[in-house]
């Protein structure tokens, strides 16, 4: 990535490039370090022996969000294209579909995803229902999963739209059933035309995951929490950030990267 | 896709009904109306095919050539009047349009290939998913009918990958392979380069010596007047006149027509 960027500038472009970068980031790190609080901060912050010790049980909270965010991204792509086909069936007979999905998105999409964990991650369990899990844990997921998939429901839909009126003619000149032309005409394209904002919504979900410790689950953030509280030093909280940088960056740069080729064989396609 | 010679259609009128020849014909449009919102685009057509034969409806733009079609293929409904095929009205509630949609095929003006999938699978899609038929039988009969047609090379490109004259045929392909009993032709030289024209017209020429029951838009008046056994003129969504290709290019009775025939000359088409 580093050495695109330089091929990108030429010789003379990788010099100014460099000394500027220099400049620019040896004056932040300055400017921080001249701070007149900096030795407390750093102190508080980035003191090596907090770090090591609150890493256990921040790491093993890590563990939840990975766990949360595999089995959300399981879920919300299944959830939301149901939505997304709901809304887009014609014909007055799939009317209470259409509208079941409208609600869906209008509801979950409308409210706060903090408040719709809340909501779900500690008014559901106290309802005691037979049947039904009351950890927070399970509805924390399950809040995060319906907004999510209100969102994305929402992407699928405008890939649907975006195919031609006559790609859909054409499949039910040929006999297909309205169903069969979503299914095999419709929506393979709507989701390619899609895909660099669904893999843009990952990224954005890798982070949100971090919500749950809001009603009690004990992932990065809530470990992070529960030391500083006992030992009043936040060093923790730099190692649950370096866990989720470690995570974000890494899907962020592979994100592009395959946005990127996306972009170029379809330019390809249109030569 | 039976007798050889297709039948020279006679006393072929617009207002004939259906009931005035001695056999039924093969399909017929009763005193049909369809509007886009308030905008009339059919205002009580008729309109007769007999079995064999080519009918071309000829034109200017928005005068409902393309509504027709995708009004006898049940893909726009029809807000009033009687479309029988084979003397049964198709447009009553309760029909199965995609059963329908076995005995009568349509290609478009964009060839509407779909773009995610070869010709192989383009052309099979319909009969392998919509009517059952296994993979293998479909893909020996599709393999048939794009040699037929010169692509027998093409079935594993992608649309993309091929020239518009190569799409239409493979659109052409699609339509064919239910073996339909009525083809519908929705200007499919329209999009195409000129020099692609000719093979997809070559294409049209060798069905219709086959027999098969076609229904033309076109703009393509030279070919029309060789290839149809009737040429109707529409004039705001009916026909206003329509007979032998002699007859209407030659003596038109209307002066509408004379005049659309009079333009499209001028502009170097007939």
């Amino acid at each position: 990535m580093l050495r695109k960027l330089f091929q990108e500038e030429g010789a003379k472009g990788a010099l100014i490039a460099t000394v500027s970068t220099v400049v620019v980031f040896g004056l932040a790190v300055w400017a921080i370090a001249a701070s007149p609080n900096w030795n407390k901060v750093q102190n508080q912050f980035f003191s090596a022996r907090h770090m090591s010790d609150s890493w256990p049980q921040v790491s093993r909270g890590f563990l939840i969000n990975i766990e949360l965010f595999l089995i959300a991204m399981v879920l919300i792509p299944v959830v939301s294209l149901l939505v997304a086909v709901m809304r887009s069936l014609r014909g007055p007979g799939f009317f209470p579909l259409r509208l079941l999905s409208l609600v869906f998105v209008d509801l979950f999409r409308g409210i706060p995803l903090y408040l719709l964990i809340v909501l779900l991650g500690f008014g559901v369990p106290t309802l005691r229902m037979d049947g039904v899990p009351n950890s927070a844990r399970f509805w924390a997921l399950t809040a995060l999963v319906l907004s999510y998939s209100a969102y994305t429901a929402e992407i699928y839909r405008s890939g649907i739209d975006a195919v031609p009126e006559s790609q859909r003619s054409s499949a039910r000149a040929l006999g297909l059933t309205q169903w069969q032309s979503l299914r095999f005409a419709i929506l393979p394209q709507a989701v390619r035309n899609v895909v660099p904002a669904l893999m843009n919504t990952v990224v954005s979900l890798q982070k949100d995951v971090a919500l749950v410790g809001i009603v009690g689950v004990r992932d990065a953030l809530r470990e992070a929490d529960i030391y500083t509280d006992r030992f009043f030093n936040y060093s923790s909280y730099m190692v649950a950030t370096v866990l989720f940088l470690l995570i974000s960056i890494p899907l962020t740069r592979a994100v592009d990267w395959y946005v990127a080729r996306d972009r170029a064989q379809r330019a390809q396609v249109m030569a | 896709m039976s007798a050889p010679v297709p039948s020279s259609s006679s006393n072929l009128s617009s207002s004939a009904s259906p009931s005035s020849r001695g056999r039924s014909p093969k399909l017929a449009l009763v005193d049909v109306y369809k509007s886009f919102g308030d905008k009339p685009v059919l205002n009580g057509l008729d309109l007769v095919v007999n079995e064999h034969d080519v009918v071309c409806l000829i034109g200017p733009s928005g005068c409902g050539k393309s509504t027709i079609l995708r009004c006898i293929d049940l893909l726009d409904p029809i807000d009033r009047g009687q479309i029988l095929l084979d003397g049964v009205d198709i447009t009553v509630p309760g029909t199965d349009a995609n059963r329908l949609r076995r005995r009568i095929g349509i290609v478009f003006q964009s060839y509407n290939l779909f773009p995610h999938m070869s010709v192989l699978d383009n052309v099979t899609l319909g009969p392998r998913r919509a009517h059952g038929v296994e993979r293998r039988r479909a893909e020996a009969k599709a393999r048939e009918l794009l040699d037929r047609f010169g692509l027998g090379d093409k079935a594993g490109d992608y649309p993309n990958k091929m020239s518009g004259g190569q799409n239409q045929r493979a659109a052409i392909v699609r339509a064919l392979m239910v073996e339909p009993e009525i083809l519908l032709l929705d200007e499919v030289t329209s999009a195409l380069d000129p020099e692609l024209v000719g093979e997809v017209l070559g294409v049209i020429r060798e069905l219709s010596a086959q027999g098969l029951t076609m229904i033309l838009a076109t703009h393509e008046m030279g070919f029309a007047r060789d290839v149809a056994t009737t040429v109707a003129f529409l004039h705001e969504g009916r026909v206003l006149e329509a007979g032998p290709p002699a007859t209407i290019f030659d003596t038109p009775q209307q002066p509408r027509t004379q005049q659309f025939l009079q333009r499209v000359t001028e502009a170097g088409r007939l």
